[in-house]
């Protein structure tokens, strides 16, 4: 479903995002992306979505190479993935029923077929009653809630949450990623970055974390279909995940392991 | 394209008045000019084809000459090869002419009769360059009392009118450029004050032409709006002064200006401001929209 391979972005000051990233995320999956701020997280969100480029390697989205993609295909791609933005990206001067709109008047979908996607999505995710308010009226979770809605009406394959409880409380956090689960238990691919210990202890699921854009472990659980037919240019991904699963489910908490490793992740 | 994206148009215009008004009026000013200016070039082309329909000679007789001695007057000029058409007026004919140029005038009307009326020959020539011969040949005749002879008064108003148009034209261009790069100023700002809805958009899949369709349209409806204001206001000038211009140009048969013509230069005008619109919203996109 997805794949980077050999992915490096340099920046044109010099500074490498991301330096010769490697993995592979199956159909169905929930990735947790995991790292410190300037990890290089957000840069894989941008690659994916063609936001940026990178400088080599190749990124694979649904069999589409990315890369390579003509810029007139790049909105098709964009529809194909919904992305929950780290800082939101909601428009403040329209409603919450507009701001959840959008995508599917961008697709061109009928004004009465939308507005019965978007009312059944908003009541999915807890919001139809605040789909007249506009979204300074509302906490930070009924915004994450939206911002979820916002990028589910397309029917993704995949959905990319960029920190999406990095300003919630405890108890709306584990509200937000339990509506991500019951997403992706529909079939969604997940791919969520955070830095929250407690979610990625509950949820466990695989785990991809990064420092200073460089991989430093993928640990947990792939798919048995996916392994299966991982080819080889994953075999190092694979050693990781050996090693990760040698390990007791419950001792597997990476940002704690690695930060007694090293101080700097 | 969807009407969601003309929603989205009136939005824009709405979310903004005084851009939106400005816009507007430069383009209406713009359009005022053009339709003076064709009311100008359409006045003058009309006076030309008047004079230019009138005889270009005309050679007014003494009261005692005798008909004969005009035929074989009027035998020697066709003689000459170089006359394209020549009409005799007699005293009563011009008496005639006299009675219904004036017939709303009765007092013009009892103070003359045929007698004080001089006969008359009208003449045009093939090229206009043999008028001075014409007119030479007809002031040495005994019988001619009086040469009237118009070659100046249509050179001048050629000469004029051509003028005009030079001016008036490079006045149209200069102001359709003025009203570009205030268009293309005012449609950046609102890219610029939209730029982070835009990248949203873009971010959530919208393509290239669903985000720009907006923009242009927008022009568009400034351009269009401001040529029906301007056709308006010029238009309307026109009516107000069409009885006194009537009176003064009479003779001319320019007034009242047809509604034809005058619906004609709506469409050409909207025409006009569409392409204008169009033109100055898709540079903007092209240099705010990358």
């Amino acid at each position: 479903m997805i794949r980077l391979d050999k992915v490096s972005k340099q920046f044109s000051t010099g500074v490498f995002a991301l330096s010769d990233i490697s993995f592979e995320i199956e159909k169905g999956e929930f990735v947790f992306l995991i790292g410190p701020t300037g990890s290089g997280k957000t840069t894989i969100f941008r690659l994916l979505t063609r936001e940026t480029l990178p400088t080599s390697g190749e990124v694979i989205v649904d069999n589409w190479d990315v890369v390579k993609l003509p810029s007139n295909k790049i909105s098709h791609l964009r529809k194909k993935i919904g992305v929950v933005f780290q800082d939101l990206k909601l428009l403040m001067d329209r409603t919450i029923f507009e701001n959840v709109i959008l995508p599917l008047e961008v697709s061109g979908i009928e004004s009465v077929a939308a507005t019965k996607i978007v009312e059944e999505i908003m009541e999915k995710v807890g919001i139809l009653q605040h789909r007249d308010k506009f979204p300074i009226q509302l906490s930070g979770g009924e915004l994450q809630r939206a911002a979820i809605a916002r990028a589910l009406t397309l029917e993704p394959d995949v959905l990319l949450a960029d920190e999406p409880t990095g300003n919630l409380d405890q108890v709306t956090a584990m509200e937000i990623v339990n509506l991500l689960s019951e997403i992706n238990k529909k079939g969604t691919t997940i791919m969520m970055a955070t830095h929250n210990e407690d979610i990625i202890k509950a949820l466990s699921k695989r785990v991809i974390a990064l420092n200073n854009g460089k991989l430093i472990g993928i640990t947990g659980k792939k798919p048995k279909a996916s392994i299966e037919h991982s080819d080889k240019k994953s075999a190092n991904i694979e050693v990781k995940e050996k090693k990760s699963e040698d390990r007791p489910e419950e001792e597997f908490n990476p940002v704690i392991k690695k930060e007694d490793e090293n101080e700097d992740f | 394209m969807k009407t969601k994206t003309f929603k989205t148009t009136w939005w824009n215009i709405r979310r903004s008045p005084y851009q939106a008004f400005a816009a507007v009026f430069v383009m209406s000013l713009t359009f005022l000019f053009i339709s003076f200016f064709t009311f100008l070039l359409f006045g003058s082309s009309k006076a030309i084809s008047y004079f230019e329909s009138r005889p270009q000679v005309t050679a007014f007789f003494k009261n005692d000459v005798k008909k004969a001695d005009i035929d074989n007057l009027k035998s020697q000029l066709m003689e000459t090869g170089k006359i394209s058409n020549v009409k005799f007026v007699s005293q009563q004919d011009a008496l005639n002419i006299y009675k219904e140029q004036n017939k709303n005038d009765p007092l013009l009307l009892e103070l003359v009769t045929a007698d004080i009326l001089p006969a008359s020959l009208e003449i045009s020539t093939i090229k206009i360059e043999d008028l001075s011969t014409i007119n030479n040949m007809l002031k040495n005749s005994p019988l001619v009392s009086e040469v009237v002879f118009q070659k100046d008064v249509v050179s001048v108003l050629t000469s004029w009118t051509n003028a005009l148009r030079g001016i008036g034209l490079s006045l149209i261009i200069v102001l359709s450029l003025v009203s570009i790069f205030i268009m293309v100023t005012i449609i950046g700002v609102k890219i610029s004050h939209k730029k982070e809805d835009i990248e949203i958009m873009r971010l959530i899949g919208a393509d290239r032409w669903y985000v720009r369709w907006p923009f242009i349209l927008e022009g568009i409806s400034y351009g269009i709006v401001g040529a029906i204001l301007g056709w308006v206001i010029s238009s309307g000038a026109l009516w107000i002064a069409t009885p006194a211009l009537s009176s003064f140009l009479k003779g001319m048969s320019i007034f009242p200006v047809s509604l034809l013509f005058l619906f004609g230069m709506l469409g050409v005008e909207i025409i006009v401001a569409v392409v204008l619109g169009a033109l100055s919203s898709f540079l903007a996109v092209l240099r705010y929209l990358k």
